[in-house]
């Protein structure tokens, strides 16, 4: 069910400005890859090309290849509604349609896409909610707007809607930067239990949480501000943290950066 | 230290003159009370000299004994609440005035008879009859109005704000803000030149057409402004959900700004119902009831008011109608504003735990 994603040669532009430059990487199916890095390297860009959300923003446009399994995200007749069902994106803050209650919310990606049976949409909930750790919290108000949770009961209902549409790959965006240490474990255990099913990229300026949860990591870096980012390297999240073989990468996780 | 130049201004006590919360009404109170009497002292008749005079010596009295009591910090910031409160009454008097003297004079002949009846065999100048017709043509001229604008002006907004890049955008902007500017004069010879070229008779939808006209612009700033508070996040969401973009504005941003965009209606709508120079123009006033929008002169009550004012050679039975005709039309767009305000409330994203 998870696929693998190859990427070579991507360069991605907002409008003249080049924002990341050239980065080939692979990552595994069932497994956690940490993209870390420097503020304005383009790791948020990199992750939204690879499910083509970096193409909404006016003036987005993306060179090279993304593949998924064989197939090329970028090729001439992919609908890139189709990409976002097959990968599937959690956001750096909570981001609940607030005219939507708990249920509606998990159900929305089915309900606007039209694809499921009315019969199965309780189970797909439930399934979701369950998935994403929140059905003991939130069973009794399914009906309840989701604004109304806190925010890291808000996240997790995110990633329950983002689930619920059963994506091929999950991308998250800085999920955790918003909410308090707890809540942050709870998603991080999410995550470990995620990763049984789904291919995870998860963007994070916490090292310790990328040490934690990644199975491989990514280091990103910008020559200087107005240089595209580039990929230093990526390897196993145990070497890059214990022995990488870039020094900028020891720098910047020991903090000897800049 | 070498460099102990510069002077301490703040109090020694942190607990510095306080002036009590009382003082300003004492301070209105005052100068009301001088303002009066320098009225009467100095001959003025004009009541409004005397409010202006009041107000100038509000706004001076709180700043001389706001300085001497709390010092100057305090005087401008009480100067600045007394402007304020100032220029809050003299927007609201002429309005309380307005609907005061409205609903004194309206009162008089607004019942169930007159609310029911037509002018078809009253004579302008007599009592009696009613604004039956008036009402009818009224509602049947803004709702047909409103069926064509409103649609139109909310795709046009949607268009601007999650579509529009470039030229044609920049375009449409632009004739939106030549429309909001266009007299309803204008609006309404223009659908009489049409009519004068197919050669067709007043009618009450000719009248809707020129008020959708007019309607349009409005309907489009309101709703544009309200999608363009939508945060993106929820588009991008819906987006990463693989969520058609089409679908994604009908299922997310819509019902979102929904509030918004309603209230925008209603206050165009609110607009377009006092409108009286089109209706001149294209649907002519009857004194005899016309349900059929599409056939035949009707009434409309902006138009009947004018038409009681100044086809009745000064008859007080006529002034009275006119009067009760023009808080029915107050009352109606009230209504309107009251039940957007409900909807805007009702749909508005809700908070609650």
């Amino acid at each position: 069910m998870a696929k693998r994603i190859d990427v070579s040669g991507l360069t991605a532009y907002y409008g003249s400005h080049k924002a990341i430059e050239d980065i080939s990487m692979t990552v595994e199916p069932r497994s956690v890859t940490a993209f870390i890095g420097p503020s304005g390297c383009g790791k948020s860009t990199f992750l939204r090309t690879l499910n083509r959300m970096h193409e909404v923003t006016p003036g987005g446009r993306v060179e090279g290849k993304v593949l998924l399994d064989d197939e090329d995200l970028y090729g001439a007749g992919v609908d890139p509604v189709s990409v976002r069902r097959e990968v599937g994106m959690v956001f750096q803050r909570p981001n609940p349609f607030p005219t939507m209650s708990i249920f509606d919310n998990v159900a929305a990606g089915l309900r606007l896409n039209g694809s499921y049976k009315k019969s199965q949409l309780n189970d797909i909930v439930e399934k979701s909610l369950k998935g994403a750790n929140l059905w003991n919290e939130v069973k009794d108000r399914l009906n309840k707007p989701g604004s109304g949770l806190s925010g890291g009961q808000q996240q997790r209902l995110c990633i329950a809607r983002a689930i619920a549409v059963e994506p091929k790959v999950l991308l998250m965006d800085e999920p955790c930067s918003a909410l308090d240490p707890i809540s942050t474990l709870a998603i991080e255990d999410l995550i470990g239990e995620l990763k049984e099913r789904f291919t995870i990229v998860i963007v994070t300026h916490n090292m310790q949480q990328a040490a934690r949860v990644s199975d491989r990591t990514a280091f990103f870096n910008l020559a200087a501000v107005g240089q595209p980012g580039r990929l230093i390297e990526i390897d196993d999240t145990e070497r890059i943290f214990s022995n990488p073989s870039v020094q900028a990468t020891e720098d910047y996780i020991s903090g000897r950066f800049g | 230290m070498s460099t102990a130049a510069v002077t301490d201004k703040r109090p020694n006590s942190l607990r510095s003159g306080h002036l009590p919360k009382w003082s300003p009404w004492a301070i209105a109170g005052g100068s009301v009370v001088v303002a009066a009497g320098i009225g009467l002292g100095a001959g003025l008749s004009s009541k409004v000299e005397w409010g202006l005079i009041a107000a100038i010596l509000y706004v001076l009295g709180t700043f001389v004994i706001a300085t001497m009591v709390e010092g100057k910090r305090q005087a401008k910031d009480r100067v600045a609440t007394s402007l304020v409160w100032v220029a809050f009454l003299i927007a609201v008097i002429p309005l309380v005035s307005l609907i005061w003297t409205t609903v004194k004079r309206g009162v008089k002949v607004l019942d169930p008879y007159f609310l029911t009846h037509s002018m078809g065999i009253v004579a302008d100048s007599e009592p009696g009859g009613g604004i039956y017709h008036a009402i009818i043509g009224s509602l049947e001229q803004v709702g047909l109005a409103t069926l064509i604008g409103a649609p139109i002006g909310v795709l046009t907004a949607v268009y601007l704000v999650e579509y529009g890049r470039g030229k044609l955008a920049r375009a449409v902007t632009f004739f939106v803000d030549v429309m909001t500017g266009v007299p309803s004069i204008v609006a309404g010879l223009f659908i009489l030149s049409l009519m004068l070229m197919l050669d067709m008779q007043p009618f009450g939808f000719a009248g809707s057409l020129a008020l959708a006209i007019l309607m349009m612009p409005v309907v489009v700033r309101s709703t544009e402004e309200m999608l363009k508070l939508v945060p993106n996040e929820l588009r991008e969401a819906s987006l990463a959900l693989g969520v058609p973009k089409w679908r994604t504005i009908l299922k997310v941003v819509l019902p979102t700004s929904i509030g918004g965009i309603t209230t925008g209606i209603m206050l165009a709508i609110a607009r377009i119902a006092g409108e009286t120079a089109p209706i001149l123009l294209l649907v002519w006033g009857n004194s005899f009831i016309n349900n059929n929008p599409f056939s035949g002169a009707q009434q409309a009550l902006p138009l009947y008011i004018y038409q009681q004012y100044a086809n009745s050679s000064g008859s007080t039975a006529a002034y009275d109608r006119a009067w009760a005709a023009s808080l029915t039309l107050i009352a109606f767009v009230m209504i309107l504003n009251l039940v957007a305000r409900g909807i805007a409330r009702w749909k508005a994203p809700k908070t609650g735990r």
